[in-house]
This record gives structure tokens, sequence and C-alpha cells, in this order.
């Protein structure tokens, strides 16, 4: 009786995550979006902890604290991390929690393996399989995140780790992987071992594949990594016949491999080679020519850019990922507002892969009270990039870099850009002449219409805003 | 130091080198200003409103003897007389076609910028007359154009029937032809446009008018920004686009001038194939003119009734406003001369802009650089300067453009790869197919051996990923980051199946599973609260 009514609670949580999933199509949905999905938690929680409490081998009042302890803590630690973290380190929160439901789905597979020793039959051998690959994904997911989470906080270097002979790395772990699956199918009740064989290669298997991509490649990791946490939901799922678990994870998984897909698509690489990583690193002999190839750039400075803001009519902004790093999106947003008062037009541009993470950009933006109705994507905004009289391009480099589409030897060509350089002026606010993420000069910066503006783009942002 | 503003002395020449408004400019940088009486009068500004502004008055020689001089024009033998040694000259000198200027201003020793050799690049733009006339002039030649022309611009449909617009053909997308577009669109005129320069194209299209193309006649992207002369080839093709294009026109405007010299654009031929009453304006009159029948600096009426205008003075047939945008070409220059704004003027000439400009240089001052040169004759010879090594615009370097492949070959190429392409994205389909068809077969023998309670899961496993292709498809790009965050709070189901495992007699599973329900309750708490703190910052614009 118990058990039916979970699963009915079941289904209409699984709908009204669906539901919640459906109501960030749009900014004006999405909070009810988030309601939809709390809700929908609450009641298949309330459902499992009434069913935990039923099927307890332990005394009920022992069962009823553990669970109220872990509630608890979830709910400090998590409320606390949620207030607390700055909307530019979105990117490493958001990995983090992906190698929580890692660890959990290696856990969770453990004790399906420990609690259900008949391993009789066929149904024995699916559940078995089933375990395996639970734990396998956890872990791989587990390690990859913490490595992504280290490189997103800075804690550990960016640039990708290039072991010799890398893919074949990568691979050998797979067949090791499925040799130990038969092993673990073969002998059953001494299963542990290859089980436990599989987690150490799989948590190695997912430090080397993330250590391998370069922080540039991030937003596609991350995404990536989101698509593995619901791939490891759903086996948890199938290890426990839970179709809540299944459906959930389903969501996730697919979910995260669009996102990966759309971010693949914007930088015009396929999926396989960011995953199989090493970007920027290979040394390309074009990439080193077209580096050569330098120009003169121009300098301006803020007091200049304010002059040209002020007879501008038509403004557009394309914020990078060093908006995020100087922090530099509130004396942006207050520059928009002045603007904005003074009648000219300001949008801003943003490139699908600005920043570490998708949409990053309108997160930082919304957070400093830029209206959301601004903010345009490349595809928006490219056709009237002709007809603007200044382009702020701000921390971003390889989005904007005509390279991609005039450059056919360079490392980035064919990756779709926003076209800055076809707008009257253009200032790029920059700390140095270096070099995007993906180490490919911007011959942008040398166009006639291009100024360089120098310095710590939040320093320079409120010079101008001074300025006016 | 003193800036001198002269009266231009060239008949008809109406503009001057100085407004109140930027006497008040050139005060403030530190200089005492003495403008000649009278200077402004033709330009319709009084004495009185220069002494207001900060000037004082003063005869032709107190102008001409200042240590700057600000001029329009090249200065005429009696007031190059005038000039001290290591004095600052500032006009348009037209260095290109004058050498006997240069050498004249660097026996008298003099420092001469010229304001029509401004390097074209961005930084200097505010310095460069050239562009400052040729906007005034391209403007201005419409309107004259349309004052001989005896009919309306733009095309009207009313109840007495309709007439069509006017057909105006400009040549060359320089900054003059641009202005004349402009105005020409703007007074709703049918506009097409032709320059030799690919890369003028664009902006041509971007001030409303049509970019006329002759196969064969475009030259390579410019690496200096101006136009260069045709080869034989693309002369050919070029003209019988002119050809074809003036005969269809009812007024034409050429502005066709490399560096000071007007190649012929419109022959002799053409205009008389032009219909009676049609206008052309020659802007390059000054250069000898671009039409056959121009006369500089007059109006011929052909045989064929062709209006030729060859006014050579439109800049200055709005005087006021024209000379109020050079002297703020020559305020900017004095700005950038004078870094510390204290009135002393400081040439630099490791800066391109001012190398560029600086066509004669006086020498060094040794002893007889402020006081000894009033008698002139003893001044020591300066240098000419002219003409400045080239200042490169664009960041292509100039050699890479005429190795590239011709546009036939590129075609040739295209068509080849496009094919390839095709057969490759067949091939792609084929193995898609059979690897789905595989993929599908083998999923269906797994199934079959299955145990019933795996099919129903994996039936709601596969419909789940479906429906979540299609769910996630819809979310807006803006709000993926939420959706992340989301994804991550939702994926903490997996809580439940810990849950279920925490009152586990086997401590081993309890400890694990309590493990697992901790860090799934944070990614419930963590993920759902964040995303709900994001989604609140996305607000609509009031």
């Amino acid at each position: 009786m118990l058990t039916s009514l979970a699963q009915a609670v079941y289904v209409v949580a699984a709908v009204l995550f669906v539901l919640s999933l459906a109501g960030l199509a749009k900014q004006t949905s999405a909070r009810r979006g988030v309601t939809l999905g709390m809700i929908g938690m609450a009641l298949a929680l309330g459902a499992t902890v009434l069913l935990a409490v039923e099927q307890s081998q332990r005394p009920v009042g022992v069962t009823l604290a553990l669970i109220v302890a872990v509630l608890l803590v979830g709910a400090l630690v998590g409320s606390w991390r949620a207030r607390s973290v700055e909307m530019t380190q979105m990117p490493e929160l958001i990995a983090i929690l992906h190698s929580f439901v890692g660890l959990a789905a290696v856990a969770v597979g453990y004790n399906s393996y420990l609690t259900e020793r008949a391993h009789e039959g066929a149904g024995g051998a699916v559940h078995l399989v089933e375990v395996f690959l639970g734990v396998l994904i956890g872990a791989v997911t587990f390690t990859g995140s913490v490595v992504a989470f280290l490189k997103l906080s800075g804690r550990m270097k960016s640039a990708p780790l290039t072991l010799p002979g890398r893919n074949r790395l990568n691979l050998g772990a797979l067949v090791a992987s499925f040799a130990l699956l038969a092993w673990f199918l073969a002998d059953p009740a001494t299963g542990i071992v290859p089980l436990l064989l599989m987690t150490v290669i799989a948590l190695a298997l997912g430090l080397h594949l993330v250590a391998a991509i370069g922080g540039g490649d991030m937003p596609v990791v991350v995404s990536m990594l989101n698509s593995y946490s619901g791939w490891a939901a759903a086996a948890a799922g199938f290890m426990l016949g839970n179709d809540l678990l299944i459906v959930t994870g389903a969501l996730v998984g697919s979910s995260g491999a669009i996102l990966s897909y759309i971010m693949c698509k914007a930088m015009n690489r396929s999926f396989v080679s960011v995953i199989l990583g090493g970007f920027g690193s290979d040394g390309s002999p074009a990439a080193t020519a077209s580096s050569g190839e330098q120009g003169e750039h121009r300098e301006m400075l803020a007091e200049q850019v304010a002059d040209l803001l002020r007879t501008a009519k038509t403004v557009v902004i394309t914020p990078g990922y060093g908006m995020a790093v100087a922090k530099a999106q509130y004396p942006v947003a207050e520059l928009v507002s002045r603007l904005r008062g003074r009648g000219v037009q300001v949008r801003f541009g943003v490139h699908p892969v600005a920043g570490r993470l998708p949409g990053h950009m309108n997160v930082l933006l919304a957070e400093a009270k830029v209206p959301y109705d601004i903010v345009l994507e490349m595809d928006e905004i490219n056709d009237d990039l002709a007809d603007t009289d200044v382009v702020l391009v701000i921390g971003a480099n390889d989005t904007v870099n005509p390279a991609a589409l005039e450059d056919p030897a360079s490392p980035i060509a064919g990756m779709p850009v926003l076209t800055v350089w076809e707008a009257k002026q253009v200032v790029v606010f920059k700390r140095s002449m270096a070099t995007g993420y993906a180490g490919v000069q911007n011959p942008l910066f040398f166009r006639e219409n291009t100024a360089m503006l120098f310095g710590d783009a939040k320093e320079q942002v409120e010079k101008i805003v001074q300025a006016l | 130091m003193r800036i001198g503003v002269p009266r231009e002395s060239r008949e008809g020449q109406r503009l001057v080198a100085a407004t109140p408004a930027t006497v008040t400019r050139l005060c403030r940088l530190g200089y005492d200003v003495v403008v000649e009486h009278d200077a402004g009068t033709a330009a319709h500004l009084t004495d009185t409103a220069y002494t207001e502004a900060g000037a004082t008055l003063g005869d032709a020689t107190q102008v001409w003897t200042s240590d700057v001089v600000v001029a329009v024009d090249a200065p005429g033998p009696g007031q190059l007389d005038l000039l001290r040694p290591g004095a600052v000259l500032v006009a348009q000198l037209a260095p290109a076609t004058r050498p006997d200027l240069l050498e004249a201003l660097a026996d008298r020793g003099v420092t001469a910028l010229a304001l029509d050799a401004v390097p074209r690049i961005s930084r200097a733009q505010a310095l460069d007359t050239l562009s400052t006339m040729s906007n005034v002039a391209g403007y201005r030649a419409v309107i004259e154009a349309a004052a001989e022309y005896q009919g309306m611009f733009a095309g009207q449909v009313t109840a007495a029937g309709k007439t069509p617009p006017a057909k105006v053909f400009v040549i060359g997308g320089g900054v003059a032809g641009l202005a004349a577009i402009g105005t020409a669109v703007s007074l709703g005129a049918d506009v097409r446009a032709f320059d030799v320069r690919p890369e003028a194209g664009e902006q041509i299209e971007s001030m409303g008018a049509t970019f006329v193309q002759a196969q064969g006649a475009q030259q390579e992207v410019s690496t200096d920004g101006y136009a260069r002369e045709l080869t034989g080839e693309q002369e050919a093709a070029t003209m019988r686009t002119y050809a074809q294009e003036t005969a269809r026109a009812d007024i034409v405007i050429t502005t066709a001038l490399v560096r000071g010299r007007a190649p012929r654009t419109v022959t002799a031929e053409m205009v008389a194939a032009m219909r009676p009453g049609s206008v052309i304006v020659d802007l390059a009159a000054s250069g000898g003119g671009n039409a056959e029948p121009t006369v500089p600096g007059e109006r011929v009426v052909t045989d064929g009734g062709v209006v030729v205008l060859g006014y050579t003075d439109l800049p200055g047939r709005m005087p006021a406003q024209t000379s109020q945008l050079y002297g703020t070409n020559i305020a900017n220059l004095l700005a950038l001369l004078t870094p510390g704004e204290d009135g002393v003027l400081a040439l630099d000439l490791d800066d391109p802009v001012q190398r560029g400009m600086t066509v004669t240089l006086a020498p060094a001052p040794a002893g007889d650089g402020r006081h000894g040169g009033d008698g002139g004759g003893a001044a020591r010879r300066g240098e000419v300067l002219w003409p400045p090594p080239p200042v490169h615009v664009s960041a292509t370097p100039a050699g890479a453009a005429p190795a590239g492949p011709t546009p036939a070959q590129q075609e040739a190429a295209a068509r080849t790869a496009s094919r390839d392409e095709a057969a490759r994205a067949r091939l792609r389909r084929q193995r898609l197919a059979v690897g789905g068809a595989l993929g599908a077969v083998l999923v269906v023998l797994a199934l079959t051996l299955s145990p019933a309670s795996f099919v129903g899961h994996f039936t709601v496993f596969t419909l789940a990923v479906i429906v979540g292709f299609y769910v996630i498809s819809n979310v807006s790009h803006s709000l993926h980051t939420p959706l992340m965050a989301q994804t991550n709070a939702i994926s903490g189901i997996i809580l439940v199946g810990a849950l279920l495992q925490l009152g586990n007699e086997n401590l081993v599973v309890t400890v694990l599973a309590l493990l697992a329900a901790s860090v799934a309750s944070i990614n419930i708490f963590g993920g759902f609260l964040v995303s709900r703190r994001m989604i609140a910052m996305f607000r609509k614009d009031v």
C-alpha cells in the first residue's frame, strides 16, 4: 500500500521535474519552474521518508534521526553555499555539485551490491551490470568534476595535461573496465574485488580525462559532466528499480548532452575533439605563423572613450570572461544606465561560449541588474553590428576574432564569432596584448577602427562612468 | 607662443583657418592668438567675435611673423617672405603637386605641416582636413546639382501620375563620394556608385546606394587607405561600366582624385550620350577634372545640353561651417603638438601622424632661431621631408594579397570542395543508417533476453531521454546557467536511493548511505536555492 502510494507520488514528482525544466524556456516562467521543481522534490522526499521508515531494519528512531541529520547537513551547507557564492564563481559551484552526484552514485552503487546478495539468474546478471555501470559513471563524474572544480577555481593550472598516448590510456582504462565486468559477472560472490579495481581505474580515468582539457573548453567540460551526473543518477535508478531516478537522470543527462552540443557548435569543434582534449597545445604550425603576423595597435584613454560614447547613438557591449574576472559587471551596468539615460541605444552581444559556463555572461549581467531584453545572442546582434557606432569589447578575445572567419589556417577557423569589426569604432578593454584562451593572436586589435584601452576592466569602466 | 591667423588672399576664398570657437580652444592650450583684420568677414565671422573669444587683431605682417601660422591655402610669394625662420606653418600645401613650394619653404627654414598629407589612420582622422573638405564638398555637390537639375530628386506618385526619382551615379567611394551618396539618398534619389576598391562597396551600400561592380575592374584591398591608379585591363573594364552608368544617369558626381591628380573617368563620348538636362558635378576639377568637358572653376553647358560644374570652391560655398570644421582640425592638431598645454609647440617626428604631415623641417635653433630671422636672407636652409615613409593601416601584410588564387580558381576550388562535401555527407548518412539499424537490432536482442522489469525501466528511460531532449532544446540560451544549477538540484534525487539504504542493518551500507545522502541533499538545497537566486536577478526593462 505504502509502496504503491510512493510510486504514485514519484509519478507526480517526475511530471513536476519535467515542468520545472520546461519553465526555463522563458525568463518570465523560470521562477515558476524552480518552484515546481522544489514541490516535486519535497513530495518525492516525503514519500521516500515514509517508505524508508517502513522498510527500516534498524529501530525507527535511529533511521529517522539519521534522515533528519542528513537533511539538516544538506540544508545548512547547501543554503550557505547558495547564498555566499559569487556569481563569477558559479562554474566552480556547479562543478563541485556535479562531483557530489558522482560520489553519491558510487556509494549507492556499492550499497546496492552489498544489500542485494541474490545475484542468481538472468535478473541477477542484469542487476550486476547496472551496479557496475553506475559505479563506473559515478566515479568518472566524481573525479572529473573535482578536477574541473580545481581548474575553474584556479587551484590547479588550467593548461591541458598532455601525457604521451593519452587517448590510448583512456581506451586502455575502458577496456580494462570491461574485462573487470566479465570477471565481476562470472564470480558474483567475490565480485567486490573487480568492483573495487574498476572503481580505482574509473577514478583515475575521470582525473585524466578532465586534466587533459584546457581552460578554454571548460564550458563544454562542465556541461559534459552535467550530462554524466545525469547518467549516473539514471544508472542508480536502474539498479534500485526506481523510475523517478531513471526519469530524472535521463532528463539531466540529455540536458547536459544538449548543452555540450550547443557549446561545441558555437566553437565549431567536434565533441570528440573537445573530449579528447589537448587543444591549443599541439603547437600547430599555422598557429605560430599567424601569431607572428601583427600590426600596430592604437591606444585610447578612458576619457577619450567617454567622448566617443557621448557622441554615439548605438552602442553594443560584448562581454567575455575578462569581465567576470575583473568583476566589471557592476560598473558596466552603471555605464549602461547612464548611456541609456542619455538616449543612447545600448545592447549586449553575448557569444554562446563567452565565460566558463553556458549562459555565464547572462547571469553576471542579470546580477548587475541589466535588463535581460537588451542582452542579445550572437545571431540576434550580428546583423546589427554594421550599423553600430561603438562596440565595447570587455574581456572578450577569441569570440570576436576575425581570424575565425578570414584565416582558414587559424586554429579557430570556422568558429562563429561576433563580427564587431564591422562597427564604426571598436574599443577593446584588455589587460595586455596577450592572446586569449585559444592562444591565437587576434587581428582585430590591429584594425584601423579598433582602439585598445589597457588596464583593469573594472577601473577603466569606472573612469569612463566618471568622465560621463 | 603666438599663433597667427591670416585673411586668405586667394580670390574667392571665403574660408578662414580659425573661428571664435576654435580660438578659445587655442587660447586654452596656452597660445596667444592674433587674427588679421577682417579674416572671417567672408565667413560671416566678425572681428568683435574674435576679440571676445580672446584673440587680438593685427595686420598681415604681425600675423605672418608669428611663431605659428595657421592658414587655409599655401602662402603666396609676398607672405612667404614674411615667415620667420624656425616658424611653423600649418596649411593645405598639396606637397605631392607643388615641389617648388616645398623648396621655397625649406629655403626659408620653416617647419611646414601639410594638413592635406595626414596619414589615413583612425587616430589622425581628427586632423584630416581632406576628409573635412571632401565631406563638405560631397554634400554641396549634390546641392549644386539639385539646383541645376530641372527635376525632382524624389520619385512621387500623385493623382496626376508619377515621376521617377532622379538617377544619380557617383564615381568614387571616398569621403566626398560617400557624403554625396548620403545627401542624394536623403533627397530621395536613386543612387548608384562605383569604386575600384572592393572594400568601398560595403561603405557605399551602408550609405544607401547600390554598389556597381565591374567585372575585372576591382583592385585588391588597399594597404594605405588610398586608391591607386588602374592597370590597362582594369581601365578598359572600368570605362565600360562608366559608359553604361552615365548613360542612364540624370546626375553624375565624379570624385576620383589619385594623390592630387584627376584621372579621366567621363569622356566626351559618354557626356554626349547623356540626356539633355543632365548634370555632371566634377569634384576633381582642382586636379584638372575627371570629365573631359570640365573647366576648373566654371559652369559649362555642352552642345548636347549637359551641364558640367567644375567648381573648385564647393567647401567655400558654406564658409562658416566649413571654417568651423577646418578650424577644429587645426585645434586638434595643435592639441596633439602641445602635449604640455603650455603654449609651447613640440613636434615629435617619431609619431607617424606628425611625421607624415611634416613636409619641411626647420634647422635646429642654434643662435639665430628667435631674433635673427626678421631680415630673412641670412636664414639657414631647412630640409624637405616629403614624401614620408609609408604608414600601413591594414593588419594584412601587403605582399599577401597578389599571391592569392584568382577568383576563377577559388570558384573551381569551392565547387570541388562542395562536391566532396556532398559525397562525404552521403557516406555519413549511409554509415549512420547502417549503424542505427545495427544498434536497434542489438538493443532488441538485449531486451528480449532481459527480465521484464528491466524492459519496463528501459522504456521509461528511453521516453525520458526523448522528453528531456525536447524540453531542454526549448530552454533560453541566457538561462543555461540556472538550468545547470537546477539539473544539479534534481539530480540530487539520488537521495531517494540513499535514504532507503540508511535503515539497512549492515553498518558499512549505512555509512555509505549516509555519505551519499549528505552530499545529495547538499545538491538539492544548494542547486534549487542558487538557481532561484539567479532567476530572481533576471528582470525585464521597465
